[in-house]
């Protein structure tokens, strides 16, 4: 095998990790809501399980020591022999947090965090499994359950009826496998019942019509003869008769601790397993194990899912845009064409629109994901915030199954990551404020996401006591932010916090505030077309909230022409549109002209100018005024000519072939074919400030 | 002027080049960084780019940049007509469109017809080519396509 394939299947490994991390995290939850039944807790030992496996057989040490007491301590909370309490759901989850850890350890070949040692310490502790130190894990690891039971002593016979459903050779499964696994287990007597067979013509090689009687006379408990078909689960009928000696076993645990190699070989017990028959520990088992361990990874998951390539999908996605910036043209030609009238032709045009606009909503559609694993990150940074401040929190999530574009969700984590922090830190009381407040002690962060009117809106809340405005105000007049005589209002006060500059907090705490302050966040939103607001009560907490366009794929914009140009606003930075006669414009100087609104005096600029198309207008009343937003704080007019109409657009990297220019942020292809630039309306006035200094050696005249 | 005479079992690689004329000189580079040749379409102009860059076309989906070779070389801008030609060139993942009057040829050549720039020519030229070729009664004038390019050297106005 040529070391590119180990690749893929290293890849496809870790693909599945985050699958399996994100099933393992889900039973948590499952279980924290009080879910006591025994398939979320065997859910999420399959989940540990596979992982361990799959490490095992590319060599991951680590990952494959910790995953093993951990899936030993599951087991033990799956058998009943422990209880899950809060406490120990805990502490899962720290133990979950650091599969994740190694798994990215893994994956980047660093090394892995320190603190496994320490979960594991206390893991054996709270479920009598044995701590990290007594355990000795063979270097080269096979993907081998080795919870074989070393301390029974009888022997018992059990009838094992197994039927496979039509979808077991589907899913790469095998019976033979299973049986040879029942062997490693004892002695087995096998017999096939064949009357449900087909004639020899009839016979479809694909759908198992044979059931099984077998008869095993084993030292192994149910659980693991159960184990044996963990991966049929779902795929056959299975029944298996309790032990018919008169003495019935009881259940039996799994070894406490983890045998070492010798253990597993048969040549030394650890005390309560002297008595253990060869045959249970035939290393036979250890090897059937495996082979029916992988077929897993060929088992249709539930709802038939396929991983694409996501080049695969921005290829298509570039070639449907294509399609409809081909239609738009065929549909100018056509209204062109001489005698043009309301014909089939039109009528199968219409459709051909309609129908390639569902292709491209479609395929967008590919491309969004839920925010759920993003949440599920996020439960994460909650738990160490806590931890790291000393309170209690409770992260509440909502809608998690919204969809938005992949790149989205991946720029999103920092931005999010950094709030949540921010909420834990700077926005709950610690617990004594809050009980004098009347609150519970435990704090609530609540992230929630939703589509409203084509955008997805991300919420960040807390229950904490709200922005102490008095106190940012005077933080913003000591910094120099503001001055002591500026009047501001309450949203004011509260956007201060997204300034360059600004931290609430007297000291820099050691957790949210790293010198990166809540105007990173801000640019970073700005930076994926979205904005982000706040809005605080008094003693009932504080709410960012992100709005965010649904896909970096397409823009809604405003068709414009400037100085003949023709060129793309984004609609989301558009506050509004004026008429300059109408407009309270006043000139200043010559060539220049502020306009009065509600919140005070708007500089207003012309597009044509900035962008060197022409010298300043020296009249306005022609042109058409776009109040454009690009700040909370920050507004200006832009003169353009002439508005054409509103339209989605695809947006086209302009630094693929080219370069970065100031005031664009990309291009698009209109529907005549041609190039549209899209205006990126923050580096327009940041540009517009900076004229004839930084910027000065760019040619203006025309 | 300086001749280096290669024998020519030497240099057995033959190269093809496609010729072009700028401004009513001949000049040359790799065929094998073309990508294809089409007609002037009218491009939509970039702001504050440099007086080179004549704006950006669609290429299939593609934004691509155009450069007036004419304006970079230094010999006047060419004012745009429809029978003049944009070779679209692909060096380092970088698509790129120069414009040009008419290709001529493509031509074989051996690297033994190359010769170097005479040293009376000036800065700007031989900054541009590496080298002409003097094939019967022409001078085609290799060119550095990697200078050529926007994102080579960006210049102050």
């Amino acid at each position: 095998m040529s070391s590119g394939g180990t690749e893929d299947f290293r890849s496809s490994f870790f693909e599945e990790c985050e699958e399996l991390l994100e099933s393992m995290h889900d039973g948590f939850d499952l279980l924290a809501d009080g879910a006591q039944d025994n398939e979320t807790m065997n859910a999420i030992f399959r989940a540990v399980h596979s992982i361990k496996g799959g490490a095992g057989a590319f060599g991951f040490t680590d990952l494959v020591t910790f995953a093993h007491q951990f899936e030993t301590a599951l087991d033990h909370v799956r058998s009943g022999k422990c209880e899950a309490d809060e406490d120990l759901l805990d502490l899962f989850r720290h133990c979950g947090d650091h599969l994740s850890d190694l798994v990215a350890a893994a994956r980047s070949d660093d090394e892995a965090p320190p603190r496994g040692d320490e979960l594991l310490d206390r893991l054996g502790e709270a479920t009598g499994t044995g701590g990290a130190a007594d355990d000795e894990v063979p270097p080269d690891f096979e993907p081998v359950t080795l919870d074989i039971g070393l301390d029974a002593a009888e022997e018992a016979v059990y009838t094992i009826r197994f039927a496979a459903d039509p979808g077991l050779f589907a899913s790469g499964n095998e019976p033979l496998v299973l049986f040879r696994a029942l062997a490693g287990l004892g002695r087995l007597e096998l017999e096939a019942d064949l009357s449900a067979v087909p004639p020899l013509a009839g016979l479809d090689p694909t759908d198992c019509r044979m059931e099984w009687t077998a008869t095993l006379f084993t030292v192994a408990s149910e659980g693991e003869i159960r184990e044996v078909f963990e991966f049929v689960e779902g795929l056959c009928r299975l029944e298996i008769d309790t032990p018919v000696t008169a003495e019935a076993l009881p259940e039996i645990a799994p070894s406490e601790g983890l045998p070492s190699l010798s253990d597993l070989l048969g040549s030394a017990g650890d005390g309560e397993t002297a008595t253990a028959e060869p045959a249970s520990t035939d290393p036979a088992a250890a090897r059937a194990e495996p082979a029916a361990a992988r077929p897993e990874a060929n088992a249709p998951r539930p709802g038939g899912t396929i991983r694409v390539d996501l080049e695969k999908i921005d290829k298509l996605i570039n070639l449907v845009g294509e399609l409809v910036i081909k239609e738009a043209m065929l549909s100018q030609s056509i209204a062109e064409l001489p005698g043009h009238t309301e014909s089939d032709l039109s009528a199968a045009l219409e459709s051909l629109k309609q129908l390639a606009g569902e292709i491209q909503e479609g395929v967008m559609a590919v491309r969004a994901q839920p925010v759920k694993p993003m949440f599920q990150r996020m439960a994460r940074i909650v738990r160490e915030a806590g931890t790291a401040t000393g309170k209690r929190v409770k992260l509440v999530t909502n809608g998690e199954f919204t969809e938005v574009d992949k790149t989205v969700i991946e720029r999103l984590v920092d931005p999010l990551t950094h709030m949540i922090r921010n909420a834990i830190d700077h926005g709950l009381e610690p617990g004594d404020r809050r009980e004098a407040a009347g609150k519970p002690r435990e704090g609530t962060v609540t992230i929630s996401a939703a589509h409203r009117s084509g955008r997805v809106m991300i919420d960040v809340a807390d229950d904490g006591g709200g922005i102490n405005r008095e106190k940012v105000r005077a933080l913003a007049i000591e910094r120099g932010l503001i001055s002591a005589a500026d009047a501001l209002s309450a949203t004011e006060i509260d956007n201060l916090l997204f300034l360059p500059g600004f931290s609430s907090k007297d000291e820099v705490s050691e957790l949210s505030g790293r010198g990166v302050g809540l105007d990173v966040v801000r640019s970073e939103i700005q930076t994926l077309g979205g904005r982000v607001s706040i809005h605080s009560e008094p003693g009932e907490g504080t709410v960012f909230s992100i709005s965010l366009p649904l896909t970096l794929a397409v823009l809604e914009g405003m068709v414009i022409r400037v100085a003949n140009q023709t060129m793309v606003v984004p609609i989301s930075a558009i506050h509004e549109t004026l008429q300059p006669r109408s407009a309270a414009i006043h000139a200043i100087g010559a060539g220049g002209w502020v306009l009065k609104n509600r919140s005070g005096l708007v500089p207003v600029i012309d597009l044509g100018h900035f962008f060197g198309f022409r010298s300043p207008v020296t009249e306005i009343d022609s042109h058409v005024l776009l109040l454009i937003e690009s700040d909370a704080s920050q507004y200006y007019a832009l003169i353009v000519d002439d508005i054409q109409e509103q339209r989605q657009v695809v947006i086209k990297s302009l630094e693929t072939n080219y370069q970065q220019v100031q005031g664009v942020a990309a291009a698009t292809i209109l529907g005549d074919g041609r190039i549209a630039l899209i205006i990126d309306p923050d580096n327009i006035t940041r540009g517009s400030v900076g004229l004839g200094g930084a910027h000065s050696s760019i040619q203006m005249a025309v | 002027m300086t001749m280096k005479q290669t024998a020519p079992e030497q240099s057995k690689t033959y190269q093809e080049v496609v010729a072009f004329r700028v401004a009513d000189q001949d000049f040359c580079f790799d065929l094998t960084s073309v990508r294809e040749i089409r007609g002037w379409t009218e491009t939509t102009i970039l702001p504050r780019a440099q007086s080179y860059v004549k704006g950006v076309i669609n290429l299939r989906g593609s934004v691509v940049p155009v450069v007036d070779l004419s304006e970079r070389l230094g010999l006047g801008a060419t004012e745009p007509h429809p029978r003049n030609v944009i070779i679209i060139t692909v060096l380092e993942n970088q698509t790129v469109g120069l414009l040009a009057d008419v290709v001529s040829d493509i031509l074989t050549v051996s690297p033994s017809d190359l010769q170097p720039i005479p040293d009376i020519v000036d800065d700007v030229v031989r900054r541009f080519i590496s080298g002409v070729l003097v094939i019967e009664d022409r001078m085609i004038r290799k060119m550095d396509l990697a200078e050529v390019l926007p994102s080579g050297q960006i210049e102050a106005a």
